[in-house]
């Protein structure tokens, strides 16, 4: 079997294979329901209608999709300049802890200047976090896939001592949880009286600044070329190391706005249940975005909404809510081998 | 107790070898993917199916060792899905892998919520008894430790030198290793890369599973959520920290489970009391990137790991 | 060496046609192969010879025609039926695990691989035999990594050797080697004739295929043109065969040498891995002169390219500009300094393949004005510059938005070209700049080196084929394991000379001197 680049692949050719892919995981879906006792063919609409069916439930979904669109965006950025960020779950965590020791009533200052500053402290400590990885990789060129991944372990066993500890709330009820953020900690409403607030504004904002830093500065073209390939970009004078940090910083620093959103936006305090692995399904976000900045909202929006509709779903149908991971995880594999087929066909030896 | 008293042990010991156990079979699997120049992310997601394979194979009426060859099984299909995605069709080896992790674990988890939706304490099964060896056991020490364990543990310890035998003497190691090191000079000495790069991470997927297993079949009776808990992670450091040998990855693993096994006991000493108990928990997982960082200077990388082979590309 | 009319037709090729997308790389050719005869494969860069004998070879599939080897259909496709049938392949780019032990590369495949054990003991014996019978000396433990590129090749050649190989396909062996390894190549594939083999070699060196040949088969464009014995044509028929018309040498005026614009002054680096560094190296670069490079590669070129274009800085003794030590080294100050780098690949290291004409033509620029202000990028001058690249350096391209891997090696190269040289550097630093280009490319690079030289720029070309650096140089060095020899000039040395001095003798009185 072998691959033949297709010089010029045809619209159809483009949106049809992708489309295939996903209706293939539709498909799978349904039949694992129908394993389940469900009806296979509901699956899909009460997914749709658990996800956008209702005004609450379209709110639901868009609060939902708020931090996967940040830690979609620190993966995108991160996997453009081939820097392996596979340990976004422990900056979101860096980002809600320092949100909440800045947050708690250590800063007394009105909101306009409390917030930004809470932001940028996080940001700057998810930024750190990830530095330490990157430096291990460019210093010592050890693999930073494996070296992210066992920090995320070790980051929640922290915050973990944290919340039993320094960070435990004195007026909880023995529960590990943190104090609550003061008012003028607090992200506020997009749109009074909507569940919605401006931490998904936020995240829109971030997916436009990454556009623009990607298509218009010097650095989103080193950090392309970078990813492309290292060695002619070194050649031609563009300082690589230089370029990874810089991406760590931008990539870590979005992953902790995700912790910062979470607390400051939706939950008011820090649990360690703040985030079901919004890092790790930031990577799937980041994947069948093609790590496009603005396809990463979009594909965070169809990522919540699978997650929110197929809790519905499951109350409704019986079925058990780990289908939309086999979802997600079916769509990722057929979606990479979609985009590959569009731009090569196979042919027998 | 302190930390002396532990390490002359008898228990101690036993204990870092049964702990060590699931990562032998599931490094020396990820050794196997990566000698042939494939990086087997979906290892962690493996290890959740075979543990979970085997175990229920055995909770529906089979025999212990027909749970072996289950999970063994069930890890080879996800192997072979992992091989056909990354080699014939050369996609990126990190996303099929953690793919195939999310995959193969959110698969487990609906089939165990199906097979047992109303359970609120994990069932239980006869798993592997420890079975002393005659005479052996009896040594001080290391007799308890090495031959008091359970047979799947001397199947690890089997498997290393049966790994180590094949990798270094026979005509067909030599071809794996050779796919590794240079796809073309295999290609050009009318070998399939494709196959034998395939065949390699069935076969360490296969054993990966296995480890899974040991889990829910000799160091526990039952499969519950959250069991493997990054232990695929750390097999992959210490294929590095081993560098791709068989003999020094199981030094390693051993260590590694050493260390464990104390942080255990350490809780319970007098210093123990006071140090929170998440360093404890903690202290693998720094230990692995600190085992990773040793070893970067001097890691004899297979030299063709993750580069994909284009047939007949010229 | 003489064939009987009537001898054993051992290989045929008939009619083979084979398509890559719109390119036709393979057109109808068919010829046969005698026993005992050599023939060679004559034809430039592109002309199809590699296709060909990878389709033999069964690394290709051909879309039409069949081959037989002796007498019997080879099965397409498969090296392993190649292999049965007894042909055996000496590849271009070695394939050969470096890790691994020479022994171990060469059984790699001959045992099955469902057996336990190896065999080592008997492989040895008949390895060591072969060694003797042909006298390719090489040790059979040692690790391919730490061999010459010279005894590489003997490891190549014996894989076939042991599979039994009855034809053997040697694709550009000379390439890499110096003109004694090439005599000593040369006898041990007379000795495989005398030994019952039949050769094919592919060439593009007319005097090499005039010395050992026996008959010449040239391929053009994908095409069959001719087919004679050696014997009964001459160089400039066999040149003209291959290009179809007569091409003219460059026409090199001569120089006066202008001021110093670069000089090493006794300058080492370390050795990287199995790449020698530059060990107490002297070299002056001149205004208006071209400076030829003659060495194996693997000597210490890749040491002086990365010195001289910023990427390493000397360990000791000192690079001086126009007479002063730059303060510091980079790429980016050796751009400054006015040093335009052709790199010796243009894939990996020349050019990014995915991003398009305009993003790769201001690689080496883009961080100052006019291609960018304060970080922001100014795309429409980017695409504008390339376009000027486009237009004056004749790169055939859709244009400044195709990205640059549709592009053929000598457009890409081109592209290269005009993105350093138009911004009219002080010194060129050409790394084989015509390497796998066809003669149209070739010519042209060749011109543009010859342009810069003579608008006053320092050009220093490094190159693997000595009839380039003698056609061009108005000086020529050789480097042999990181040593620099004294300068030579143009005409002064004999090739045969410039070979002793490649195979690294009279490098002795060169470092007590210094």
């Amino acid at each position: 079997m072998r691959l033949e680049p297709i010089p010029n692949p045809t619209l159809t050719r483009r949106l049809g294979l992708p489309a295939l892919a996903l209706l293939t995981t539709v498909i799978a879906a349904s039949l694992l329901a129908m394993i389940a006792g469900a009806q296979p063919f509901s699956v899909l609409g009460l997914i749709i209608q658990g996800a956008f069916g209702s005004k609450f439930a379209a709110l639901e979904t868009l609060n939902r999709a708020t931090p996967l669109i940040f830690t979609g965006l620190a993966v995108a950025v991160a996997f453009r300049a081939q820097l392996w960020n596979i340990g976004a779950e422990a900056q979101l965590y860096v980002g809600a802890v320092v949100t909440v020791v800045l947050g708690t009533g250590a800063l007394a200052w009105p909101a306009f200047a409390l917030l930004p500053t809470i932001a940028i402290a996080a940001m700057l400590a998810g930024a750190v976090v990830l530095l330490v990885p990157t430096f291990l990789k460019t210093r010592f060129g050890v693999d930073e896939v494996v070296t992210t991944l066992l920090l995320n372990f070790v980051v929640l066993l922290w915050v973990s001592m944290l919340l039993e500890g320094a960070l435990k709330d004195p007026m909880g009820l023995g529960w590990p949880k943190s104090a609550r953020l003061i008012g003028e900690a607090r992200l506020p409403r997009m749109v009074d009286g909507l569940r919605l607030h401006w931490g998904f504004g936020l995240a829109l904002i971030s997916a436009l600044v990454v556009w623009v830093i990607q298509r218009r500065t010097t650095l989103g073209y080193e950090m392309r070329a970078v990813g492309l390939n290292k060695d002619a970009a070194a050649f031609a004078g563009i300082p690589v190391n230089v370029v990874l940090i810089k991406t760590a910083l931008l990539s870590g620093g979005l992953a902790a706005l995700a912790g910062f959103s979470e607390v400051a936006g939706l939950k008011g305090s820090l649990t360690l249940d703040i985030s079901p692995g919004f890092g790790y399904t930031g990577i799937i976000v980041a994947m069948l975005a093609l790590l496009n900045p603005l396809g990463v909202v979009v594909a965070a929006l169809f990522v919540a909404g699978i997650f929110v509709g197929a809790d519905s779903m499951s109350r409704a149908a019986g079925v058990p809510t780990y289908l939309a991971d086999i979802m997600l995880a079916m769509a990722l594999l057929m979606m990479v081998l979609a985009i590959m087929l569009t731009k090569f066909k196979v042919r027998r030896s | 107790m302190d930390i002396f008293d532990i390490l002359i042990s008898a228990s101690f010991w036993t204990a870092a070898i049964r702990i060590a156990s699931p990562l032998i079979f599931a490094a020396l699997g990820e050794l196997i993917c990566e000698r042939a120049g494939v990086l087997n992310l979906g290892i962690e997601g493996i290890m959740v199916v075979g543990a979970f394979a085997g175990w229920m194979a055995v909770y529906l009426g089979g025999g212990l060792w027909f749970g072996v060859a289950v999970a063994m099984v069930s890890g080879m299909l996800f192997g072979l899905l992992h091989g056909i995605l990354t080699v014939p069709f050369g996609l990126s080896q990190h996303v099929v892998g953690l793919g195939i992790t999310l995959l193969a674990t959110s698969l487990t988890y609906y089939s165990y919520r199906l097979a047992l939706p109303e359970v609120t304490s994990p069932p239980k099964i006869e798993a592997f008894q420890p079975y002393e060896i005659p005479i052996l056991s009896d040594i001080p020490l290391i007799g308890p430790a090495l031959f008091s364990q359970t047979p799947l543990t001397y199947l690890a310890f089997i498997l290393v030198i049966l790994v180590t035998l094949i990798l270094y003497r026979t005509p067909l190691g030599l071809a794996l290793r050779a796919a590794g090191e240079n796809p073309a000079a295999v290609e050009a000495q009318g070998l399939s890369v494709t196959a034998i790069r395939v065949g390699a991470v069935m076969v360490g997927s296969g054993l990966m599973a296995v480890g899974g297993a040991f889990l829910t079949m000799s160091a526990f009776n039952s499969f519950f959520f959250e069991m493997v808990n990054g232990r695929g992670w750390i097999c992959i450091a210490l294929v590095v920290f081993g560098s791709w040998k068989p003999g020094k990855t199981l030094l390693g693993a051993i260590l590694f489970a050493a260390f464990d096994a104390l942080q255990i006991r350490v809780q319970q000493t007098p210093l123990g009391a006071d140090i929170p108990y998440q360093i404890f928990l903690m202290a693998p997982y720094i230990l692995s990137i600190l085992a990773l960082v040793l070893m970067s200077r001097r890691a004899q990388v297979p030299a063709a790991l993750m580069v994909p082979f284009n047939k007949g590309e010229r | 060496m003489t064939t009987q009319e009537g001898a054993q037709v051992v290989l045929r090729l008939d009619r083979i046609t084979k398509r890559f997308g719109s390119l036709t790389a393979n057109h109808q050719i068919s010829f046969d192969l005698k026993k005992g005869e050599v023939i060679a494969l004559l034809g430039e860069n592109g002309a199809g010879k590699t296709t060909l004998m990878n389709i033999l070879f069964g690394h290709y599939t051909a879309d039409e025609g069949q081959v037989e080897v002796f007498g019997r259909v080879l099965p397409p496709g498969h090296p392993k039926a190649a292999l049965e049938a007894g042909v055996g392949m000496v590849h271009q780019h070695f394939t050969l695990a470096d890790n691994m032990t020479v022994l171990e590369n060469i059984v790699l495949g001959t045992a099955p691989l469902w057996r336990m054990g190896f065999g080592h003991a008997a492989a040895r014996r008949r390895i060591l035999t072969l060694v003797a019978d042909y006298g390719l000396q090489v040790d059979p433990d040692a690790m391919v990594g730490s061999l010459t590129v010279g005894e590489r090749q003997r490891v190549e050649i014996l894989k076939a050797l042991y599979r039994d190989a009855r034809i053997l396909i040697l694709d550009e062996p000379t390439a890499v080697l110096t003109p004694q390894e090439t005599d000593d190549l040369f006898a041990t594939m007379r000795k495989a004739v005398a030994l019952g083999l039949s050769v094919i070699f592919i060439s593009h060196k007319l005097h090499e295929v005039t010395a050992i040949s026996t008959r010449v088969v040239v391929l053009r464009h994908g095409e069959l043109v001719a087919e004679a014995r050696t014997r009964d044509v001459d160089k400039h028929q066999l040149a003209q065969m291959m290009v179809g018309a007569e091409v003219p040498p460059p026409v090199v005026r001569d120089s006066t040498p202008g001021d110093v614009l670069v000089q090493l002054d006794r300058v080492s680096t370390p050795d990287r891995g199995a790449a020698p560094g530059l060990k107490r190296a002297d070299l002056t670069l001149h205004a208006g002169q071209i400076v030829g490079l003659a060495g194996v590669s693997g000597n210490g070129q890749a040491a002086l390219a990365d010195l001289i274009g910023g990427l390493i800085a000397p360990a000791s003794g000192e690079l001086r500009l126009s007479g002063a030590v730059p303060t510091r080294w980079s790429p980016r100050a050796a751009l400054a300094a006015g040093i335009a780098r052709i790199p010796e690949d243009r894939h990996k290291t020349g050019t990014i393949a995915d991003f398009d004409l305009t993003e790769n033509a201001v690689l080496e620029l883009y961080a100052s004005p006019p291609f960018s202000r304060r970080g922001w990028m100014d795309w429409p001058r980017a695409r504008a510059f390339a376009q000027t690249v486009i237009d004056g350096y004749d790169v055939r391209c859709p244009g400044p938005d195709t990205r640059i891997r549709l592009l053929s090696g000598g457009n890409m190269q081109k592209l290269i070209l005009g993105r350093v040289l138009e911004i009219t550097p002080n010194v060129v630093l050409a790394n084989q700049p015509v390497r796998g280009l066809d003669i149209g490319a070739l010519t042209y690079v060749h011109e543009q080196l010859l342009a810069a030289r003579d608008r006053g720029a320092a050009v220093l070309l490094i190159s693997e084929d000595l009839d380039e650096i003698t056609a061009l140089s108005d000086v020529i060095h050789v480097i042999s394991e990181g040593r620099l020899s004294p300068p030579f000039a143009r005409g002064a040395l004999t090739t045969t000379e410039l070979g002793v001095w490649m195979a690294g003798h009279g490098f002795e009185d060169v470092t007590h001197a210094a």
